[in-house]
């Protein structure tokens, strides 16, 4: 069984995390992510979960971590003002590998910058915004379907791994209202939970893949969960150089070694191409119409849609890289993912910036202009 | 073929309503594709307020409005800031108690616009007895000028949209706009 819909892309961000499992959201209202609150204020009850509004962004991370430790999927949703005030806890939530979502609906910053207006500003803060060394998981919708598939996916994600995961979209994408269809069978992924007895169980050894297995508070077993440097036992370990390098490479490399699992990226019209666009997020959209008019022209142009900016699809980037004579980054931004294509691709290709900022889509005939330029 | 629609006007009028109301009724009723996208300021009410579509055989991929085939203008502010980016040939479906027609007169003869009254807020006020449900007659003006929504797909749409106790307000609305004579507006 399937239900249609036409809704926005934060009402299906609300819904997909019913879907997925959630059970408990705190957050603090903020443009453009507020119908996701808004719609879980009432969805939640109803699913024998909970929502809290909180005083500010800082407690609302705090209680999602809270939340997930006490085992209960956990999310928050935001927008950059929100997310900047997440990054101390974010890098918590990362090295006490607990899962949970955070939605950032980008919006044009720094700062408060321009509240209804789209941008995507944040793909770096996602990256390096908390403190040391950790590797992200982020999900970038281009459609109102998307964002529902995507919350499961994070969910999912984040459940595997026992890692937090950015659901990174946009004004564009959360206010934009589309059909989508949500259908009855879902796959929903849940911890591994420990079945060992208590005095045997060690919370931060790794299984095979990286991961560990989390119990909850109240299952019987001794936590001890902080953010220092700790041991297999969770207890600290900070001033041993070999304690730090086991357990922070093993919270890298459980994202980097799972990188061809976790990327997601799809490819069009490229084996020909001279000229591929390479974007995410709701730019992907304006990609897909430039592709097509290219097309019509006769002009070879393909374009790369990458769903996770993070882990970056290193492979795959490589590769067309090696195909095309120009790459073309579509971002509303200055100039940010187009470092790391400019570092993948090396000097196999020439890499270009389209870099809008302002709030509006980036316009199909502007990158048709630059393709032409081009070729 | 793919079709623009613009509906422009002050935060409050139920702009982005008609905007939704129209894309739920080509998308889950006449079930063809639409996208619907909204800009508006960080006010509750007052300010400009628009609400744009495109409806499409085809895949939408682009899902901005850039010149649109129809615009609904229900104030005179909206009308002069987005009359500009109307199409030769384009439809203009204006409220005109709310605006001063005169001064697009040049621009509506020389792109050979079509122009539509449709008196919604004076009609919801007498009509229905109720100011608020003006972006509904105009979903009926809209319906009856134009072939981008069927009269069923949006008389459901419509239903589906509004509270429960304002449903035969607000479909009364609606057959008051659809009632509109659909003579065009000659401004020579």
């Amino acid at each position: 069984m399937s239900e249609e819909f036409f809704i926005q892309g934060n009402e299906a961000c609300a819904r997909g995390a019913i879907k997925a499992g959630c059970r408990f959201f705190a957050g603090y209202p903020i443009t453009p992510s507020t119908e996701i609150a808004e719609d879980l204020s009432r969805l939640l009850p109803k699913n024998g979960g909970s929502f809290i509004q909180m005083e500010d962004e800082i407690s609302a991370i705090g209680a999602i971590i809270g939340a997930s430790w006490s085992g209960l999927k956990a999310m928050t949703s935001t927008s950059g003002p929100g997310f900047s005030l997440m990054q101390e806890n974010l890098g918590y939530a990362q090295i006490t590998e607990t899962p949970l979502v955070i939605v950032n609906v980008q919006r044009g910053g720094p700062s408060t910058g321009q509240p209804t207006m789209a941008a995507q500003g944040d793909l770096m803060q996602v990256r390096w915004g908390s403190h040391g060394d950790y590797e992200p998981i982020a999900l970038s919708p281009s459609s109102v379907q998307e964002f529902f598939d995507f919350t499961i996916e994070a969910f999912n994600l984040s459940e595997k791994y026992r890692v937090p995961v950015v659901l990174l979209a946009d004004e564009v994408i959360g206010h934009m209202r589309e059909k989508i269809v949500i259908d009855d069978n879902i796959e929903t992924i849940k911890r591994t939970a420990p079945t060992e007895k208590g005095e045997d169980f060690l919370p931060y050894k790794a299984l095979e893949n990286g991961v560990s297995k989390m119990p909850a508070f109240g299952d019987g077993y001794k936590l001890s969960i902080t953010g220092l440097t700790h041991d297999e036992r969770g207890y600290p370990a900070t001033s041993n150089p070999q304690d730090h390098q086991k357990l922070v490479k093993r919270l890298c490399n459980k994202i980097l070694e799972n990188r061809d699992e976790i990327a997601r990226v799809k490819l069009e019209q490229w084996e020909d191409a001279d000229v591929i666009l390479i974007s995410y997020g709701s730019s992907v959209r304006s990609v897909i119409e430039a592709t097509f008019k290219a097309r019509e022209e006769g002009i070879k142009v393909g374009y790369m849609k990458i769903d996770t900016p993070w882990p970056m699809p290193e492979k795959e980037v490589l590769e067309v890289s090696k195909i095309a004579n120009d790459l073309i980054v579509v971002e509303m931004n200055l100039g940010q993912m187009v470092h790391e294509v400019e570092r993948i691709a090396k000097n196999n290709a020439n890499t270009h910036l389209i870099g809008k900022i302002g709030g509006e889509l980036p316009n199909p005939d502007e990158i048709l202009s630059k393709i032409k330029e081009l070729v | 073929m793919r079709t623009e629609i613009r509906i422009a006007g002050f935060g409050g009028q139920g702009v982005i309503l008609s905007g939704v109301i129209i894309g739920k009724a080509a998308s889950l009723f006449d079930r063809i594709n639409a996208v619907q996208t909204q800009s508006y300021g960080p006010e509750a009410r007052g300010g400009a307020s628009r609400a744009e579509v495109v409806i499409s055989d085809e895949t939408i991929n682009y899902p901005k409005v850039q010149n649109p085939d129809i615009l609904v203008a229900m104030s005179h502010e909206a009308l002069i800031k987005y009359l500009d980016g109307l199409k030769e040939n384009g439809i203009l479906i204006v409220d005109p108690d709310m605006i001063v027609i005169d001064e697009i007169k040049d621009f509506v003869i020389k792109n050979n616009i079509r122009v539509y009254y449709a008196r919604a807020t004076a009609i919801a006020t007498e009509e229905v007895g109720l100011k608020i449900v003006a972006n509904i007659v105009m979903i009926g003006a809209i319906t009856k000028f134009t072939d981008i929504v069927s009269y069923d797909a949006t008389k459901d749409a419509i239903l589906v949209s509004v509270p429960p106790g304002t449903k035969s307000k607000n479909i009364t609305a609606f057959e008051a706009g659809y009632a509109l004579s659909d003579d065009l507006v000659n401004l020579n």
